[in-house]
This record gives structure tokens, sequence and C-alpha cells, in this order.
């Protein structure tokens, strides 16, 4: 009875505890947080819009530097962002406009090809090394093969400068060797980042794709002709 | 043989399965030749499932690796189907551009490890081997014409993707379909499973690559050589892996079985020939890039 009652009232029979006096109770009732320097870092709230933008900026730049001098840096897929690859998309696609635009669209690429081709190609990349057994995640090969298009949109402005100032066969062999260089630029610093994450027996099956997606953006860039 | 008690004396394994009649749970694992294994499958997948220490439903997920199957959803899935190395897959391409009278390319190359990694880049490598070498034939043929205004057509590609890519899988859907019919109708065909149909059909396209890159220079004679050599190639590797398919089937059927696969091959070839690359004639009237599709306008 004595037990149903206190069963019919939780906590009831808790109201009685206490702790022997001989036993010391203390302590701090302070909720634990991290270190003061982790504060700062987290929160970015305060600081001025200027520095927030000026943050990304110079991530991007940074990965831009490795892409240039390629070496086998973790950088650029420690911190991955897919900043540098839209910027560098949106260039190109910009740059590839304002071809021989006739009337029946044959001039070129439209802006919404080259956005498929570089995107979905990249996908399509992303996805086969991953179903060869890659290590590297999904959006850290996004990252890595955006930006490694760098040297050909950089081709592509020297493309057409050439073309501003003649469009013969001496531009035409300028062009090549320009976008040639840059394609092997491009292709040996995307394998530098990718082929590590690949094991050693299948490293080729992995690197033609890309050969294969910088051959087109190559391709791209160089038959392009500025209407007249 | 020795004494059971010294515990040093080295003792003959037995049978692995001698060895678990007391615990029949236990995960084994052997390690044997891989052709013998297989043989080992096939006898049980035979017999039906006999009771087997070996053949427990989890143990031959361990034991019989990547061919149980993985809900088609999931990633892993796909990942069964690209379980290649590099060698293999230039030993396919090899083995695709040089048919050899006697073998199967299913039964030497493929071993009931159809990939789609060769199929599929070997389709996407064509694609774009198909536009940017029609692009540079026509840029040569009317080069030097006056009012030839060079433009890169890169609608060309989506056309060349869709006619490649459907020949590529709805062609052997067709066919993988039409075994299975003709399979229930009669027992004892060699029959392919749809991911080995597609593995070949991908891999006769290799042949493509070079031809189509030689089809760049505008010489009639030559492109027409290299389309005979390629149809004969590809079509052969076609025509002696299905073969043992329709061998015992009846006679009208299995020619026209594989009349019908020479037949598409040859569409592809020469449809694709004529689509993308204009005949070099000089009094050609250079309008906008139409297609020239095989209409020889006849010359005076």
């Amino acid at each position: 009875m004595a037990a149903a009652e206190e069963a019919s009232r939780p906590f009831a029979g808790l109201s009685d505890v206490s702790i022997s006096e001989d036993i010391p109770v203390e302590g701090d009732i302070s909720v634990p947080v991290g270190s003061s320097r982790r504060d700062e870092e987290f929160s970015t709230l305060d600081e001025p819009v200027k520095e927030t933008i000026l943050r990304d900026l110079r991530a991007v730049g940074n990965k831009f530097i490795h892409v240039l001098y390629p070496k086998r840096s973790s950088a650029l897929l420690r911190d991955w962002d897919l900043w540098g690859p839209l910027l560098l998309c949106v260039t190109l696609a910009l740059l590839l406009q304002g071809g021989a635009a006739d009337n029946d669209d044959q001039g070129g690429p439209q802006f919404a090809e080259v956005f498929v081709i570089v995107w979905f190609g990249s996908i399509i990349i992303t996805l086969n090394s991953k179903l060869l057994g890659g290590t590297i995640s999904f959006f850290q090969s996004l990252c890595v093969l955006g930006y490694c298009i760098m040297p050909l949109t950089v081709a592509m402005i020297v493309c057409r400068l050439v073309l501003l100032g003649s469009s013969g066969t001496v531009s035409f062999a300028v062009r090549l060797i320009v976008v040639t260089a840059s394609f092997g630029w491009s292709t040996f610093a995307s394998t530098a980042f990718l082929a590590d994450s690949q094991p050693p027996n299948r490293k080729a099956l992995v690197v033609y794709p890309v050969f294969l997606f910088y051959f087109v953006i190559g391709w791209m860039v160089l038959t392009f002709s500025p209407s007249q | 043989m020795a004494s059971a008690n010294d515990p040093f004396q080295f003792k003959e394994f037995e049978e692995a399965g001698s060895l678990l009649e007391a615990n029949r749970d236990a995960v084994t694992i052997s390690i044997q030749d891989e052709d013998v294994k297989s043989d080992k499958q096939r006898k049980a997948g035979a017999n039906g499932y006999e009771e087997d220490p070996l053949t427990d439903d989890d143990s031959t997920q361990l034991l019989s690796g990547q061919k149980e199957s993985a809900p088609f959803w999931t990633f892993e899935y796909y990942q069964k189907f690209f379980d290649v190395e590099t060698h293999h897959v230039k030993e396919r391409i090899i083995g695709s551009v040089l048919p050899w009278p006697g073998k199967n390319f299913i039964h030497v190359y493929l071993r009931r490890n159809p990939d789609l990694y060769g199929p599929f880049w070997i389709c996407t490598t064509l694609v774009f081997a198909i536009a940017i070498s029609g692009n540079i034939s026509n840029f040569l043929v009317h080069l030097g014409k006056p009012n030839y205004k060079y433009t890169p057509e890169f609608q060309k590609v989506t056309i060349a993707a869709t006619a490649i890519f459907s020949y590529a899988w709805l062609v052997p859907l067709a066919l993988w379909g039409f075994l299975l019919w003709r399979g229930n109708k009669i027992m004892n065909l060699v029959s392919y499973s749809f991911m080995e149909i597609v593995c070949v059909y991908g891999y006769s396209l290799a042949i493509y690559v070079p031809a189509v890159v030689i089809w760049i220079l505008p010489f009639e004679w030559l492109r027409w050589f290299s389309v005979v050599v390629a149809l004969c190639l590809s079509g052969s590797v076609l025509v002696m892996t299905f073969w043992p398919t329709v061998r015992d089937d009846h006679p009208k059927v299995m020619v026209a079985t594989m009349a019908a696969i020479v037949t598409l091959n040859v569409l592809l070839a020469v449809g694709c020939k004529a689509y993308f690359f204009s005949k070099p004639e000089p009094d050609l009237p250079v309008t906008k890039s139409t297609p020239t599709a095989g209409i020889k306008i006849p010359s005076t």
C-alpha cells in the first residue's frame, strides 16, 4: 500500500534524499566553453563585411597560386571551395561569347553549353573516380577539376588578344601552341592532385577522363573564331 | 598420424568442411585459385543450395566476393561494374580491335566481370572524336573557299552523342530481351547478362575511334577503306560473340539475328560518316553546313 502510494507519485521517494555530511560536495557550476581563442574564430558576425569577403578571396587566390605551381600539396583538397571554379567557368563562358554568331547560332557554344560541359563533365569524372575506388570526396574533386581550368582560361584571354591583332595562319599557330601548353598544364596540375587518391593500378583509368575533359575545353578555346 | 597431444607437431589441415563439423556457424576463409573458386560456385549453383558451411548466407557474401547484389539504388551496386584495372581495360580494347576466330570476347576477356568503364568512356571518346573530326574535315574541305565561314558546330556533339549512346545501350537492350525470349523457348541456350552485352557493344565501338580520325583526311577512297575495315573488325567481334547464342536456334531466326546485328553496325558507321563528314566535291554549293546525307550528286 505504501509502495503503491509511493509509486503513484513519481519522484516522491526522493524527497528525503540527503547526502551525508562527511562527503564534501563542491564544484563549479559554469558552462564549459572552449578557449577564448576558438571563440574569436567562430564569431565572425561582428567583423566588417570587407574582412569577410577578403578572407574568401584570399582563400581563392591562394588556391590559384597552388594551381600555378602544382606540387603535391593538400591545400586544394583540405579547404575546398567552389567559388574559384564558378568564377573561372563564368569567365570562360563569357569569353567564349561574341564568337562568329550567325543567325543559326552555330557560331560557338552558348553560355549554357559551356556551363553544362564544365560542371556536368566534372561531376561525371568525379563519379568515375569514386566508382573506381578513389578516396577523394565529391566536392574536393569538383574543386580540383574546377580550379585546374585556370590555365585554359588564361589561354582563352591570350587567344582573344591574339585574335584582336590578326586572324591568319600565324595567329592560329600561336594560339595552337598556347592552348596546347595550357591544356598540358591543366592536365598535369589536376593529376598531381587527384592521382594520389587512387590505387596505383587504376591511375591511368582515372587520368584519361580528365585528359578528355581538358581536351574538349581546349578544343572549344582553340576553335573560337570572332565575328568579323 | 602424429600424436594429437604434442602442440608443436605439424598437423595436416583437413578440409574446411570437416573441420567445421563441430561448429557450423563459423565463418571461414578459403584461399583458393580464382578459377577453382568460380568452378565451385558454378557447381554449387547448379546443384542447388546444399547445406554446406561454406555457403551460409553471410560467409557466402564474404567468400564469393563481389557478385552478391546490393540493391540497385545504392552506390555499391554500380561500384562492382568498375572493378577493373588498367591492364584489364587495355586487354579488352585490344581484344575487340583484333578479333581472333574462336575467341569469344565475353568468354575470353570479360570472364564474368563486365565493366561499365570501357563502354561509357569509349562511347564518350567516340562522340567527341566524331564531332571534332567532322569539324576539322569540314574546315579542310572548304579551305580556301571565299564565302566559307568557319563555325565550330557544337550541336553536332549532341546529335553524335544521341546516336552513339542509343546504339550502345538500346541495341543491347533489345538483343538481350530477344535472347531472353528465345531462351524461354529453347533450353540450353548460352545466355549473357545485360551488362555483358552492353560491354561487348561498347568495346566493339573502340575500333571506330581511329577510323574516325582517319576520316579527317579528305580522300574518299581512304574513308571508305577505313569504314570497311572497321566494319569488318567490329562486326566480326559481335558476330563471334553472339554466334553461340543463336547457333542452336531455328535457322531463320539465326540468320535474322546475325543480319540485324551486322546491319545496325553498318548503319551506324555509314550514317555517321555521311552526316558528319561532307564529301570533298568541289562543286558543292557552300551554304550553311547542311548534312550531305550520302546523296551522291551525279557529276557530269
